[in-house]
C-alpha cells in the first residue's frame, strides 16, 4: 500500500494521435486539499475521470487509497466521493428522495437530513430537482457525491454556476471535510477558490503537470518573487537584461516583468523613463504576484514555448 | 459470489460491512416508481398509446376473420394486449435507461458502491409492475367496451400468466441490449418506436397473422411479439381458431422456446454491451 491516498505516475490518455493526458505526475497527501488548475482542454477532467475509475487510461500508474481505480471494488467506491463536472438531472425526484436513494448504498453514510442541511438545501428538501435553479442542482450533486462520508473526495468544478453566497457555502463544505482529514482534489477555473481552499495546487497545461507547490510557492512568477508593471512610453518598452527581469504577457497591454531584484529593476526603469523625458515611470506598480498572475504567466509561457 | 465477497472482506478486514443487495434494490425500486408516476412522457408514451390504439381500432374493426367465425376485434385485442406488454417492457425500459444514461444518473450510481445488479433488478421489477398495470387496464377496457371473453379455465389463466411473464422478460432483456444502439436521449423514442411498430404490423396485432405473407410470418416468428400474440390468442379466442394458426396447432412449446431464447440472448447481449462508463454515459 502506498503512503499517500493519491499517487499518479506518468499517466497517459491517448485519443487517436492526441494525448489528452501526457505523462501526468501527481501526489496528494493525506488530509490535503489539492487544487488542479489549468485552461480548458488541459486534461484536468480526463485525469480526474481516470482517478475515479470512470475512464480507462492508456498507460501510467494510478493509486487511489492504495488501489487501482480500474478494479472498481465496492468497498473502495464506498470511500471515494465523486462530484463529476456535468450536473446530474434528477428530474421529478425531490432533494430528499435523491439523497436518501444514494445514502442507501453506503456502509456509513450521512443522515439524509444532515447532508441536505450541509449543502444548504433544507428549505428545498421537498422540491423536485426539475423546479430548482442550476446552482441548487449543483449543490444536490455535491450532496450525492459525499453521501458516503468519503476518505477521498474528487470535486470537478463544484462551484461553476453557483452564486457568490452558494460558492462560499461550498467552500465551507470543503473546509468541513478538511477538518475531518478528508483528502480532496478540486478542479476549478476560479483561482481565488484555489487560494482560499487549497494547501497545494498543481497547474496542468497540455496534459502535463507544469508546476506544483504550496500556494505561497506557486505565487511566484516563473520562480520570481515580485512583479513589476509599468506603461510603455510612446509605444516603446524597456529592455532589461534577462537575468534581471523576465517579461511576460499578462494580456493588459502593459509591461509586466518578473524579478527577484525589484529595487534594481525600478532603478533601471527610472533611467529608461528619464531618457525619454519622464521624471516618473508611468503606471509603475511593484507587487507580490497573485496565483492568477502565476497562472497567466505560466499559461502564456506555455503558448510561446 | 458469496465466497468471492467473503474473500474480499477478509483482505480488507478494517472496512465496514457493505449494505446488502436488498436495501440497494429497495432504494432503486422506490425512485423507479416515483420517476414513472411523475414523468408524464413515460405515462403517455408507454401506457396510453396501446390504450388509445385499442380504443380506436377496437371501434374500427368488426366482422369475422376470414376462414373462422371469430370476430377480428377479439383477435386484435389479444394482439394489442401483447403489444401493451412490449410497450412498457421494451420501449418504456429503453427510454428510461437512455434518459438516465444522459442525465448523469447511471454515472453517479457507477461511482457509488451500489451493487450493479440492484439497478437491473429494480428495472425488471419496475417493468413488471408497470406491465401488470398496463395489461390490467387493457383487459378492463376490453371487457367493458369490447365484450372480450376472459379465459374460462384456470389452465388458460395459467397460460396467460406465463406467456405474459416470459414475454415481458424477453422484451426487457432485449430492451437493455437495445440501449447500445441508441445514441442519445433525444433520439430514444425515434430509434425505439420503428422496430416496435414494424413488429406490431407483422406479428398479427393489426392484421390477422395467418393472412400475412409467409416470409413475413417467418421473420416475425423470430422476435418475441409474435409468440406472445399467439399465446394470447390461445388464451382469449375459441380453441377452434387454431385451425388458421401455423400447422393448425397453438404450439405452446414453440412460444416457450422462442421467449426463453430471447431472455438468454438479451441477457448475454446486455452483459457485453451495457456501459456504466464511456462517452455516452454523461
Amino acid at each position: 500500500m502506498s503512503e499517500n491516498p493519491i499517487e499518479v505516475k506518468q499517466l497517459v490518455k491517448t485519443y487517436g494521435d492526441f494525448n489528452a493526458v501526457d505523462g501526468l505526475d501527481m501526489v496528494v497527501h493525506r488530509g490535503e486539499v489539492f487544487a488542479l488548475l489549468g485552461p480548458n482542454g488541459a486534461g484536468k477532467t480526463t485525469a480526474v475521470e481516470i482517478m475515479v475509475g470512470t475512464r480507462t487510461r492508456t498507460s501510467g500508474e494510478v493509486s487511489i487509497l492504495g488501489e487501482d481505480p480500474g478494479k472498481d471494488r465496492r468497498a473502495w467506491r464506498a470511500r471515494v466521493g465523486v462530484v463529476p463536472q456535468n450536473t446530474a438531472d434528477f428530474a421529478e425526484l425531490t432533494v430528499r428522495e435523491v439523497v436518501s436513494h444514494f445514502t442507501a448504498f453506503y456502509p456509513n453514510p450521512f443522515d439524509p437530513d444532515e447532508l441536505i442541511e450541509m449543502v444548504g438545501l433544507t428549505a428545498k428538501s421537498r422540491s423536485r430537482a426539475s423546479s430548482m435553479s442550476g446552482g441548487q442542482r449543483r449543490r444536490l450533486d455535491v450532496a450525492v457525491g459525499m453521501a458516503g462520508r468519503p476518505d477521498v473526495l474528487f470535486l470537478d468544478e463544484p462551484t461553476t454556476g453557483l452564486d457568490p453566497e452558494a460558492r462560499r457555502q461550498a467552500w465551507d463544505l470543503v473546509r468541513f471535510f478538511k477538518e475531518r482529514n478528508v483528502t480532496t482534489v478540486l478542479t476549478t477555473h476560479y483561482l481565488d477558490e484555489a487560494e482560499a481552499l487549497a494547501d497545494r495546487a498543481g497547474i496542468i497545461a497540455r496534459g502535463r503537470m507544469r508546476q506544483v507547490g504550496t500556494l505561497s510557492e506557486l505565487t511566484t512568477l516563473a520562480g520570481h518573487t515580485t512583479q513589476v508593471i509599468c506603461d510603455p512610453i510612446d509605444k516603446d518598452e524597456p529592455r532589461l537584461p534577462k537575468e534581471l527581469a523576465v517579461p511576460f504577457n499578462d494580456h493588459t497591454g502593459r509591461v509586466s516583468l518578473a524579478t527577484d531584484q525589484p529595487t534594481r529593476v525600478v532603478q533601471e526603469l527610472a533611467s529608461w523613463a528619464k531618457e525619454r523625458g519622464h521624471d516618473e515611470v508611468p503606471g509603475l506598480i511593484v507587487k507580490r504576484p497573485t496565483l492568477e498572475d502565476t497562472y497567466l504567466a505560466l499559461v502564456s509561457l506555455e503558448k510561446t514555448e | 459470489m458469496t465466497a468471492q465477497l467473503a474473500n474480499v472482506a477478509a483482505v480488507h478486514a478494517d472496512e465496514p460491512s457493505m449494505p446488502g443487495i436488498v436495501p440497494a434494490t429497495l432504494a432503486r425500486i422506490k425512485v423507479e416508481l416515483l420517476g414513472f408516476i411523475r414523468n408524464p412522457q413515460s405515462l403517455v408514451f408507454t401506457v396510453s398509446l396501446p390504450l388509445l390504439l385499442m380504443l380506436i381500432f377496437g371501434s374500427v374493426f368488426s366482422g369475422p376473420v376470414e376462414g373462422t367465425d371469430v370476430d377480428f376485434r377479439q383477435v386484435f385485442i389479444s394482439g394489442i394486449i401483447a403489444a401493451g406488454a412490449m410497450s412498457t417492457a421494451f420501449s418504456g425500459l429503453t427510454i428510461s435507461v437512455v434518459i438516465e444514461r444522459e442525465h448523469g444518473i447511471i454515472r453517479r450510481m457507477a461511482s457509488s458502491p451500489m451493487p450493479k445488479s440492484a439497478y437491473f433488478i429494480g428495472k425488471v421489477l419496475m417493468v413488471l409492475i408497470t406491465t401488470v398495470l398496463e395489461v390490467a387496464l387493457l383487459l378492463l377496457v376490453a371487457v367493458l367496451l369490447f365484450q372480450l371473453d376472459l379465459p374460462a379455465t384456470a389452465a388458460l389463466w395459467g397460460t396467460f400468466i406465463w406467456v405474459l411473464l416470459l414475454g415481458t422478460a424477453a422484451c426487457t432483456m432485449a430492451g437493455f441490449a437495445y440501449c447500445a444502439l441508441i445514441p442519445n436521449a433525444k433520439s430514444a423514442a425515434a430509434v425505439t418506436t420503428p422496430p416496435f411498430m414494424i413488429l406490431q404490423f407483422i406479428s398479427g396485432v393489426f392484421y390477422p397473422f395467418h393472412m400475412l405473407p409467409g416470409w413475413m410470418q417467418t421473420i416475425a416468428s423470430v422476435f418475441p411479439l409474435a409468440p406472445m400474440t399467439r399465446g394470447f390468442r390461445h388464451v382469449f379466442l375459441p380453441d377452434t381458431f387454431k385451425a388458421v394458426e401455423a400447422g393448425g396447432v397453438w404450439n405452446l412449446q414453440g412460444i416457450v422456446v422462442t421467449l426463453v431464447a430471447w431472455i438468454i440472448l438479451g441477457t448475454f447481449l446486455t452483459a457485453i454491451t451495457f456501459k456504466w462508463r464511456g462517452p455516452r454515459v454523461r
